[in-house]
């Protein structure tokens, strides 16, 4: 009887930190289904990356989460003393925006849009410089300040999106991975961040990522999802498990065991 | 009393000739108070890629008026404000709810509206007297007229610093204004509101065939010069105001149509403003 106590306690609340928990979740776009019962369990302090295949979902789930798109099923969130707080405060970083490169707005404009109830319009005031300089700073992105949006180059638009994100300092941080317009290094330089902001801050982290290199570097959590959860573990479980041959294929596979030998004789 | 205000002022300030008659001082006023608006509106017209859209509606209050009329309503302004408005947020749902496209959702609208008013208009082949309509008469305008014009100038300013920043999220990004808890559907449905609203009014006075220009070309021009959202805006409403100026004044001394000759300016202005484009990049 006890037993089964401690078991419940455990399923609704967390091991000691704050978690976040997507239960049954169910996406249709008229008769497609798009996810169904997706499950999970995020802790704070962790980096979780969600991969797939194009087409899978993981986009889907993420503006799921934000309540952007109608789904059924339920967001909880906990915070450090095992109580049921609600909805979470969610940061999240859009893949694209789509906007029109020619617009005017700065990303001062974007962040007073944002946080501040000042007509971005009318008028600016040097505290409203002060405070959004203060959150670039976070993302080393402080003289990105006065530039428009269409001018900046897709990593430096990244970080400014990311910095955004973290102004409130959310519960949960969802970010969607664009699939181009960022070089390599910028993507090593978005990913170093975001795992530096996990170390620092107490907030979970899941990230739809296409690059299944940086998510065995630096994630601490893997999903793969495709429809719904196929596996869910350490990187290195997932990258090992047969549902992600079948989804990547036999030529990744290769690759990788290619790449893995090569820095195993190094 | 107001208006007697500003004879006075203009007599004593302004003592061109073209000022000379009451109803090019009516006019002038007029246009001081909905050229801002439109260099206002434009801005996220523009920004929003929305040109298309704000003409539809133009053609959604073309309907309002005939239907106005037909009423029998001695003012079919009044039934036309509120036609457009309920015309603006149908297209504005339907927008937001389908996945078609939504070019030609627009398009169909806007062409089955027009319709509709030409075909209640010519009804029993009496379309002349609303011909007006379609070129606009800035020179006709009334005291009583001007007075809505100064109520709508109010009640729009106040009404965008209360949403812009919230429309100009939504313009960055759908899901991140949602994600910053702005609704947006509702924000939509209060800018395209409030765009039916000035262009329903003013329709009588510019016309239909050059509405929109007014609210798009001021905006698109110092969308080429600028590069933060303040200077864009000011940007944006000093050309509105300069060309409505300059176009009244030309089109006494041509004796051509006024709101056609404004276009013509803020035309002029922003091919200027693309050969100093480049700089802004």
């Amino acid at each position: 009887m006890n037993e089964i106590k401690e078991k419940q306690n455990c399923e609704n609340q967390c091991s000691g930190l704050c978690c976040t928990r997507v239960e049954n979740f169910c996406v249709n776009f008229g008769n497609n289904k798009i996810l169904e019962n997706v499950n999970l369990h995020i802790h704070c302090g962790e980096l979780t990356a969600i991969i797939g295949p194009n087409g899978g979902g993981k986009s889907t789930l993420l503006k799921a989460m934000l309540g952007d798109i109608k789904h059924s099923g339920e967001l909880k969130f906990f915070d450090a003393k095992g109580k049921h707080s609600g909805h979470p405060v969610i940061g999240y970083v859009p893949q694209n925006l789509h906007f029109e490169t020619g617009t005017p707005t700065s990303v001062l404009d974007l962040f007073m849009a944002s946080n501040f109830n000042t007509p971005t319009w009318l008028f600016t005031t040097k505290r409203i410089k002060r405070k959004v300089k203060e959150s670039l700073s976070i993302v080393k992105a402080e003289h990105l300040i006065d530039r428009r949006l269409g001018a900046l180059s897709g990593g430096e638009l990244q970080r400014v999106l990311l910095a955004l994100a973290l102004d409130p300092v959310p519960d949960l941080l969802l970010l969607d991975e664009p699939v181009s317009g960022i070089d390599q290094n910028g993507l090593e330089l978005f990913y170093k961040t975001v795992s530096e902001l996990r170390d620092n801050y107490d907030l979970s982290v899941i990230i739809v990522s296409h690059d299944l290199e940086f998510v065995e570097k630096y994630a601490d959590r893997a999903i793969l999802i495709n429809g719904t959860v196929l596996c869910n573990g350490s990187p290195k479980d997932v990258f090992n498990d047969k549902e992600t041959l079948k989804t990547f294929g036999i030529s990744w596979f290769n690759n990788r065991s290619n790449q893995l030998n090569v820095e195993g004789g190094n | 009393m107001m208006l007697e205000l500003w004879y006075n002022f203009t007599d004593a300030v302004l003592p061109f000739q073209w000022l000379g008659h009451e109803f090019m001082k009516n006019a002038l006023l007029a246009i001081l108070l909905v050229t801002p608006i439109f260099g206002l509106l434009g801005t996220m017209i523009v920004m929003n890629k929305m040109a298309f859209f704000s003409d539809s509606l133009g053609h959604g209050a073309f309907t309002g008026i005939a239907i106005g009329s037909i009423l029998g309503l001695m003012e079919p302004v009044l039934a036309a404000v509120v036609f457009s408005i309920a015309f603006a947020l149908g297209i504005t749902f339907i927008k937001n709810k389908s996945r078609a496209s939504t070019d030609t959702i627009i398009g169909v609208f806007s062409s089955v509206a027009v319709a509709l008013g030409l075909v209640l208009m010519s009804f029993g082949g009496s379309f002349n007297k609303y011909s007006s309509y379609l070129i606009g008469d800035l020179l006709s305008i009334s005291a009583s007229e001007i007075l809505l014009l100064v109520f709508v100038f109010a009640s729009v300013v106040i009404l965008w610093t209360l949403i812009f920043n919230k429309l100009l999220l939504v313009s960055v990004n759908q899901s991140l204004a949602g994600s910053r808890g702005v609704k947006t559907l509702p924000v939509e449905m209060i800018f395209t509101s409030i765009i039916a609203v000035i262009v329903t009014i003013s329709i009588q006075w510019v016309g239909l065939l050059i509405i929109n220009s007014l609210l798009v070309l001021p905006a698109a021009a110092a969308k080429n010069i600028t590069s933060n959202v303040r200077t864009y805006t000011l940007f944006s409403v000093m050309i509105s105001v300069f060309s409505g100026v300059c176009g009244l004044i030309a089109s006494y001394y041509f004796n051509t149509a006024t709101g056609a000759t404004i276009v013509l300016v803020s035309g002029i202005i922003f091919f200027v403003s693309l050969a100093f484009k480049s700089k802004f990049d």
